[in-house]
């Protein structure tokens, strides 16, 4: 049985704030990892929305995830401004490198691949996110080189 | 008192660029040469300079320094604020036009205007004093104090400021129909959702001088007389999300937001509440739907916000841009703000420039700037000897903008003449390299993606748009398919429940209606190769 | 902050430490800070400097550094340049003399004669 008391402690944490169900499954999905049937059910509980809700809005917005993902998350950037500057061969080598395709994690757990929506830094386009961290001006060369060094991190902590 | 100033440009691209390294290095350098009581390092927004690595800049000096690295950093330090030379394999002299101006020196040449970003990269954009030095809060002070809110509307109104999230709504008459409601409670939401690809000025704003914005909402509060501020903002926007947070909070130790302000009887309040990733919800309602803890997905319009919005009260939603205007509106008037521009689109506008251009990133210049000088004088032309093929003004949502465009004055009305529009006021530069049918390709997989799926013409529409598209980039297209995709385009415009909808169709009809060789000669190629 | 006065008193402030980013100083200090000037205590008639105007409250003026000016056994070299471009130049500045040309010369607009150091 899941220990779901942070669950109670977040949302009793934002007892104040109006309508706040996005807030609540932000933080219950960075205590957890991803947001689970038994975390969306026991939230949907605790704050009195239907669970159908709860799950419509767990699945609209893009940060929100409902399946656990690698340990690293890179988000590669095809939008127009970077897609003229080549980013389709940025993310055709990071497949290749990670041997999968986009949405999918590789099988050891540590990459999980995804486009970004544009986040603005065109002006040294093509980007990818691994994380929280920002890459720009990428090659296909670069970017595989970056993902190296994150696979020796993931290695040496795991 | 200190004898030099260094900014170090801290926004998302000098970030990405290793900027937060460099300013750790500098203040250990500073520390083990004790020169941290002589020199002060500011961090500042961006300095204009987007695809040459760390920028910093010193003063008294005016030097500006790029590319730089942690193991440049000694050397800047002991070279140039220990002895006063500049280390010249670093120093960049093209200084963007808009800051030489900007610190009193000759403009290179005129073309950009600061207004709306004549603080960002010149001010400490987490210090409330600076932004109080160059005239912040004064128009606050003004209103509350000499104005009644009807005279602050009538200053926005005839200002003629249009709403710059790109539909160019005239902001003070928006401001008349939410002050015209009779209601206990009313909002303002500052729409911070930046999502249009190419489209990063928002953020500059808010990471360079989010008190501007702070300050906006408060005189619109007090305009239609809401006493509670909304920042809706991109859950990806961290440093704008913790520089607003900062600036709030500031703001309410200092008495410039909370009960009471400037003894007045007013109060105003502000939170930011973060998005969860969804480009929808920079439509109005659906932001609404979205603060709501709900599916972002768009209302059905009418009544429009202004009378039935944020939980069914009267509810402002303007975008970060027009929102920075206002306080500079109200303190120099509306006859100052209708000397920049062009008579029906009155003051400046800031554009991103992104794609194939030599010198890519934010400008700001008075509204009716041709593309040409735009793109050639500002931007520095297309890079690697290539030409000019299209630009794409507004976003992924934007008009297709060709050659013979390249006189056309960017302003609300001529744009709109020719069926297109300024929108969010990216502008995507393409070169003649590029393959168009492929182009729009990538286009309308942005919209299948970001379609929120409530209507079926979007959702079902943007799907087989792709498919025809992917068909004939794989070489099995068939003329007829043209047609189709025509019809589906202009069904869409007219039928599409938001619009996003109705706005995806506009760059596929366009680049039908400018390269429709290109199409014409895949499929032709693809028909040929099948019948022999 | 309860009245527009209150915030005039703040910008007030805030202006004259932000004064040097608006390049209109009217007097441009350069200190010398070669090693030989640094040797001579041109540290020391730095903070002198910056102190003086400081107190004084002087908002018109930049301070920055310069090199070594090719006459080392004249340091601490301090050079003052007013809005037509002319530039005198100090020899031999002690943190008390620093704090004489800051007030005589830069908000008197007396130069301080005994201690000009023609370089010729």
């Amino acid at each position: 049985m899941q220990d779901l008391t942070r669950v109670d402690e977040i949302v009793q944490h934002y007892s104040d704030v109006k309508t706040p169900l996005i807030y609540i499954l932000k933080d219950v999905q960075k205590e957890y990892g991803f947001l689970s049937d038994v975390v969306l059910t026991h939230i949907a509980k605790k704050v009195d929305i239907p669970l159908s809700e709860i799950y419509g809005v767990a699945t609209f917005y893009s940060l929100f995830t409902i399946k656990p993902k690698g340990k690293y998350v890179v988000r590669c950037c095809n939008n127009a401004p970077c897609y003229v500057k080549k980013s389709k061969e940025v993310l055709d080598a990071i497949k290749s490198y990670l041997g999968v395709e986009v949405t999918e994690t590789t099988e050891c757990g540590t990459f999980t691949l995804e486009f970004t929506s544009c986040l603005g830094l065109c002006a040294v386009a093509p980007v990818m996110m691994v994380n929280d961290e920002v890459y720009g001006n990428l090659t296909p060369e670069k970017a595989v080189a970056i993902l190296k060094d994150y696979k020796m991190k993931g290695l040496s902590n795991a | 008192m200190h004898r030099n100033h260094v900014l170090i440009a801290m926004d998302a691209h000098t970030i990405a660029q290793g900027a937060r390294a460099v300013r750790d290095a500098l203040k250990r350098a500073l520390d083990m040469t004790s020169l941290t009581d002589e020199v002060k390092v500011i961090e500042t927004g961006s300095l204009g300079i987007y695809n040459r690595g760390v920028v910093l800049v010193i003063f008294p000096d005016n030097v500006y320094y790029v590319g730089v690295k942690v193991e440049d950093v000694a050397e800047i330090v002991s070279e140039h604020l220990i002895k006063g030379r500049v280390v010249e394999r670093l120093h960049y002299t093209d200084v963007p036009v808009e800051k030489a101006a900007e610190m009193g020196a000759a403009p290179r040449f005129g073309k950009q205007q600061r207004v709306v970003l004549k603080n960002a990269g010149v001010i400490d954009p987490e210090s409330l004093e600076e932004y109080i030095a160059r005239d912040g809060y004064e128009a606050l002070g003004k209103a509350l104090t000499t104005m009644k809110p009807e005279d602050v509307i009538d200053i926005v109104k005839k200002s003629g400021i249009q709403g710059r999230g790109g539909a160019f709504f005239p902001t003070g008459l928006k401001w008349s129909f939410a002050a015209a409601e009779e209601a206990k409670q009313k909002y303002i939401i500052c729409n911070a959702d930046e999502g249009e690809p190419g489209t990063f000025k928002d953020r500059l704003i808010l990471e360079g001088d989010p008190h501007s914005v702070i300050e906006g909402m408060a005189l619109a509060g007090y305009a239609v007389g809401a006493d509670m501020g909304y920042i809706y903002i991109r859950g990806e926007y961290r440093m704008s999300i913790e520089r607003l947070n900062r600036a709030i909070q500031h703001a309410t130790e200092n008495g410039l937001l909370g009960e009471n302000l400037f003894d007045s009887g007013f109060s105003f309040n502000l939170e930011v509440r973060e998005g969860a990733g969804a480009y929808i919800c920079g439509e109005e309602t659906a932001l609404i739907e979205s603060i709501e803890g709900k599916r972002g997905e768009p209302r059905d319009k009418p009544p429009f916000p202004p009378s039935v919005g944020l939980w069914g009260m009267p509810t402002i939603v303007n975008n970060v841009e027009t929102l920075a205007n206002v306080p500079q509106i109200i303190l120099k008037g509306a006859d100052w703000y209708r000397s920049m521009g062009t008579e029906k689109s009155p003051g400046t506008k800031v554009f991103t420039m992104v794609g194939n251009i030599n010198n890519p990133g934010l400008i700001e210049v008075p509204m009716g700037t041709t593309l040409r000088e735009i793109i050639y004088d500002i931007g520095q032309g297309i890079p690697e000897g290539k030409g000019f093929m299209l630009a794409q003004m507004g976003g992924t949502t934007g008009g297709i903008l060709t050659e013979k465009h390249l006189d056309l004055p960017m302003s609300v009305e001529a744009l709109r003449e020719i069926g297109s529009g300024l929108g969010s006021g990216a502008l995507l530069v393409v070169d003649d390299s590029q393959d168009v049918v492929e182009l729009v390709e990538n286009f309308v997989e942005f919209f299948n993606h970001e379609s929120c799926g409530k209507c079926t013409l979007c959702r079902e529409g943007n799907g087989r748009l792709l498919e025809l598209l992917q068909r004939i980039n794989a070489g099995k297209g068939r003329m007829a398919d043209l047609n189709l995709m025509e019809d589906l385009a202009v069904t869409m415009m007219k039928g599409a429940f938001c619009g996003l909808g109705q706005a995806a169709p506009v760059p596929i009809l366009g680049c039908l209606k400018y390269f429709r060789d290109d199409f014409v000669r895949k499929i032709g190629a693809a028909e040929m190769a099948a019948a022999a | 902050m309860k009245t527009l006065a209150d915030l005039r008193a703040v910008k007030e402030k805030a202006k004259q430490e932000m004064a040097m980013r608006e390049q209109s100083a009217k007097y441009r200090i350069s200190v010398a800070m070669g090693t030989c000037g640094i040797a001579a205590g041109a540290r020391n008639v730095m903070s002198a400097i910056l102190d003086e105007i400081s107190k004084r409250g002087i908002q018109d003026a930049a301070v920055s550094q310069t090199g070594c000016l090719g006459c080392c056994d004249q340091e601490p070299l301090v050079q003052v340049t007013g809005a037509d471009n002319n530039t005198i130049t100090y020899s031999k500045v002690s943190p008390e003399t620093a704090r004489q040309i800051i007030a005589d010369h830069v908000q008197a607009g007396r130069v301080v004669s005994e201690h000009v150091f023609n370089m010729g």
